[in-house]
């Protein structure tokens, strides 16, 4: 039997990004907030000092700061012919547990998506036709524009201090930034970071190859910065452990070096840790949220009455937890009709390996530092010709040197031996890569439900991906890829490696943490799990945060695009808490 | 051979996941008896340890093994120069080997290449089992150890493992030697702190001078080589500390 507590204002199920946000702006408010986390707390120091931090093996190799797959996991198959088997290590993502979550061991690569992205459907629509569209694509607008979301990205990228070169101000383009990108009110609030020898190849590469690269927007500081609440952050010490890691010099932004220390000091804010959440309870008429059910690290379990709930987990979490709660229709695959698990996209990546004469010192980076070309994302280019909906960048991302995972080796290379280790020696501080970063759309074939075999700790079902690359993404790999190897070619004396993503989505090789999808926002309840402020359809003091209301992913890294749906929603939250009820009526 | 005992925690020597008492331990137990022995950078002290999850016959496997992957050659020091067998045996007898993050739950079905890994054994049992199969095999074909065999029979041993031609009996082969291969290069590679990569063999290698923190200079100083001293968390002489398990 649960044991029943008092009950608060809000309560936050995670407390990564999202639940941060959610916090500071309601806390302002009045309201009293309660987060409750899986994983540890989690603080600069002691737990990312320098000294302890840059350990590949225990950190990317072995993943101790990553989910732990032990308790919980989800089962995958690539289409409903199979049968879905347990995910039983982290390979393809890696979602986070403990305070800060994913927004600790991020690289920091903070984007804005295209206005067009918001708008796909009727943009390509409009531009192509509606036949233009294949048979089986779920291709929905968001609800919600690029220029409603503009001045949330403002506050997110001065929370984080983010450093780059504005592209477009207010309508004006602007020399030596991103030329594609939708106007900006303000320019960054940090110049650039410092350009390493491998970024700046890159750049003069794509200029010969008749690109336009600019320095990629990075929220890692470039120079000391004080942020809007106060909080101060050093300067980027390029120590090359950014990816996978949390930062030791609070350069790069993290709930934990924006946030917290303002937050964590509030009397109405309260958080528990190793707390799991395992059901959001409603009422008998499963109209409103009653509050969370959770589970401590004893296995004891405690009801928590809240007025009202906001799922701020990672992606496919939060979608498991509305499948386990019974809120919203389950999709039905078979009939195409349901919303709870529809929608469910990725990105698909590859990427060019570079191999020069110049020393380039790779161990010289920061998650974040890199140079980009934009030509080939969302409508910045006609599809017309090509048959392919979607993009991605261009980017050589000069994010660090580790060892045993961040090498390169020529595609003749012996795999073993001495031959190896002459290739290691004649290559580590030579060789590059550039990397493709692209769209995935979502399809009636992919979703997440919940798998008849397998359960977690807990004795519920784990989630089920059902997932695979379709010919679309394919194409738009290949393309973007090719486009890749144009810059390659340009870089003087250097040969090249193009690794195309070939075949069906595999959940074994690190591609990408952009899992997206399964609790879509949108403008109609028979497409979309919550509307265009992120408040459940079906319970409307229920909310749902993150990449999971993408109704399709872009071409783009999420993070930046999630803080900016998170301070819209935080907006929409403060009007529902002085009037509550449905903010978009059927 | 026998499988350890389920829940039966292997205990690394010396073991820690505290960096910062890894650093007392290596303070306060070992750096005495260094000052005993006189410093040096290196040589025996860190060599003679015994294993803790390999047996002897294992050991030898692992030695001889590792050492065809990554020889000792004219670019320098090899598997056994960097300690990769001690690497691995205090990874198999931590956590890592005990697949304590993983989600070892049946039912067991084969799967697809795509949905990976699904044996029912973590890799510590991975290793036991294959390495008794491959001497099986070895003296079948060989009437020798692998230790024994000579290079040129050890690399086709080896190929055939990779290449899955020879057939284990509970384990695939490929999955073995792509573990085994991925451990190697990790006890190449990885922080000494952990046990291999000795006097930094393998960073020596590649060039990688190790967690150094701080290239705000550096960095502008395009095409230069990096000269600072190796580095590991545990210090300049990392062969002066106890390692223990990611």
């Amino acid at each position: 039997m649960a044991k029943r507590l008092p009950p608060v204002d809000v309560v936050l199920v995670g407390f990564g990004w999202t639940a941060a946000i959610i916090a500071q702006e309601l806390t302002e408010a009045g309201v009293q907030v309660l987060a409750l986390e899986r994983g540890e707390f989690r603080d600069t120091v002691p737990d990312f000092a320098t000294d302890t931090i840059q350990d590949e093996l225990r950190y990317a190799v072995r993943k101790q700061i990553f989910e732990s797959p032990e308790r919980e996991t989800l089962t995958f198959r690539n289409s409903a012919d199979q049968t879905a088997l347990p995910m039983r290590h982290l390979g393809s993502f890696m979602p986070a547990a403990g305070v800060g979550g994913a927004g600790v061991h991020w690289n920091g690569q903070c984007w804005r998506f295209l206005p067009s992205d918001f708008e796909i459907r009727s943009q390509v629509e409009q531009r192509y036709g509606s036949k233009f569209i294949p048979e089986g694509m779920n291709l929905q607008d968001w609800g919600v524009t690029y220029d409603e979301l503009e001045p949330h990205y403002d506050r997110f990228e001065y929370l984080c201090g983010v450093s780059g070169k504005a592209g477009n101000l207010a309508g004006t383009k602007q020399p030596g930034g991103n030329p594609f990108e939708g106007p900006r009110k303000h320019d960054y609030p940090l110049p650039p970071l410092k350009r390493s020898a491998s970024t700046t190849l890159f750049d003069k590469a794509a200029r010969e190859a008749g690109f336009d690269p600019f320095p990629c927007p990075a929220a890692n500081a470039s120079k000391p910065y004080r942020n809007p609440l106060g909080v101060q952050m050093g300067q980027c010490t390029y120590c090359g452990f950014c990816e996978w890691f949390g930062c030791g010099n609070y350069s790069k932004a993290s709930p934990q070096t924006t946030i917290l220390p303002v937050l964590l000091k509030k009397d109405n804010f309260s958080f528990r840790t190793r707390c799991n959440v395992t059901r959001v309870n409603t009422d008998g008429r499963g109209k409103q949220a009653t509050g969370v059910t959770y589970v401590d690290i004893d296995g004891n379990e405690f009801e928590q009455p809240a007025g009202m709930v906001v799922l701020c987990a990672f992606a496919q979490h939060n979608v498991h937890l509305l499948l386990l709660s019974k809120i919203g229709t389950p999709y039905d695959p078979q009939s195409g009709q349901g919303v709870v698990g529809r929608n469910y996209a990725y990105q698909i990546t590859s990427s060019v390996d570079v191999f020069q004469k110049e020393i380039l010192n790779p161990f010289m980076g920061a998650g974040a530092l890199g140079q980009g070309v934009d030509n080939f994302n969302g409508e910045n280019f006609d599809h017309g010709p090509l048959g392919f909906i979607g993009g991605g960048y261009i980017a050589l991302w000069n994010t660090g040197g580790r060892p045993i995972l961040q090498h390169q080796l020529p595609k003749n290379a012996p795999k073993w031996g001495s031959g190896w280790k002459r290739a290691m020696h004649d290559n580590y501080l030579t060789s590059t890569s550039i990397a493709t970063h692209g769209s995935v759309m979502s399809y009636r074939n992919n979703y997440l439900d919940l798998d008849p075999t397998w359960r977690d700790d807990y004795g519920n079902p784990l989630l089920r991906l059902t997932f695979d690359f379709q010919p679309n993404e394919h194409r738009m790999s290949d393309y973007l890829t090719e486009q890749a190897t144009k810059i390659a070619r340009a870089i003087p004396g250097a040969t090249h490696h193009a690794k195309k993503r070939e075949g069906h989505y595999s959940i074994v090789p690190y591609q990408t943490t952009h899992n997206t999808g399964g609790a879509a926002m949108g403008a109609d309840p028979r497409t979309s799990v919550v509307n265009r402020y992120l408040q459940s359809w079906d319970v409307p003091n229920l909310w749902v945060m993150g990449a999971s209301v993408f109704p399709q992913n872009a071409g783009y890294n999420p993070t930046g695009t999630v803080g900016a749906l998170t301070f819209w929603a935080a907006e929409a939250m403060k009007r529902y808490l002085k009037n509550p009820g449905p903010l978009v009526t059927t | 051979m026998s499988m350890p005992a389920e829940g039966t925690p292997a205990r690394a020597d010396g073991a820690s996941v505290d960096p910062a008492r890894r650093r007392f331990l290596a303070l306060s137990l070992v750096a005495p008896a260094v000052v005993a022995l006189g410093s040096c950078s290196s040589g025996p002290r860190a060599a003679a340890r015994a294993p803790v999850y390999f047996s002897g016959a294992e050991k030898r496997f692992v030695d001889a093994a590792t050492a065809r992957l990554i020889p000792a050659d004219a670019l320098g020091g090899g598997a056994n120069e960097a300690g990769v067998t001690d690497f691995i045996d205090l990874q198999l007898a931590g956590a890592y080997g005990r697949a304590e993050r993983w989600y070892m739950r049946g039912p067991w079905p084969t799967g697809t290449a795509q949905q990976g890994f699904q044996l029912k054994y973590t890799p510590a049992q991975i290793y036991r089992e294959a390495i008794a199969d491959v001497e099986a095999h070895c003296q079948q074909q060989y009437g020798k150890p692998f230790a024994q065999l000579a290079a040129a029979q050890q690399d086709d041993v080896l190929h055939a493992l990779e290449g899955g031609k020879i057939k284990l009996a509970k384990v695939p082969a490929k999955t073995f030697f792509a573990l085994l291969w991925q451990n190697t290069q990790e006890g190449f590679l990885a922080d000494p702190a952990y046990g291999g990569n000795r006097d930094f063999t393998g960073w020596k290698l590649i060039g990688f001078p190790g967690p150094r923190y701080n290239y705000v200079e550096e960095i502008e100083h395009f095409g230069q080589p990096y000269k600072q001293p190796f580095v590991s968390l545990v210090g300049r002489d990392p062969g002066a500390h106890q390692p223990g398990e990611a």
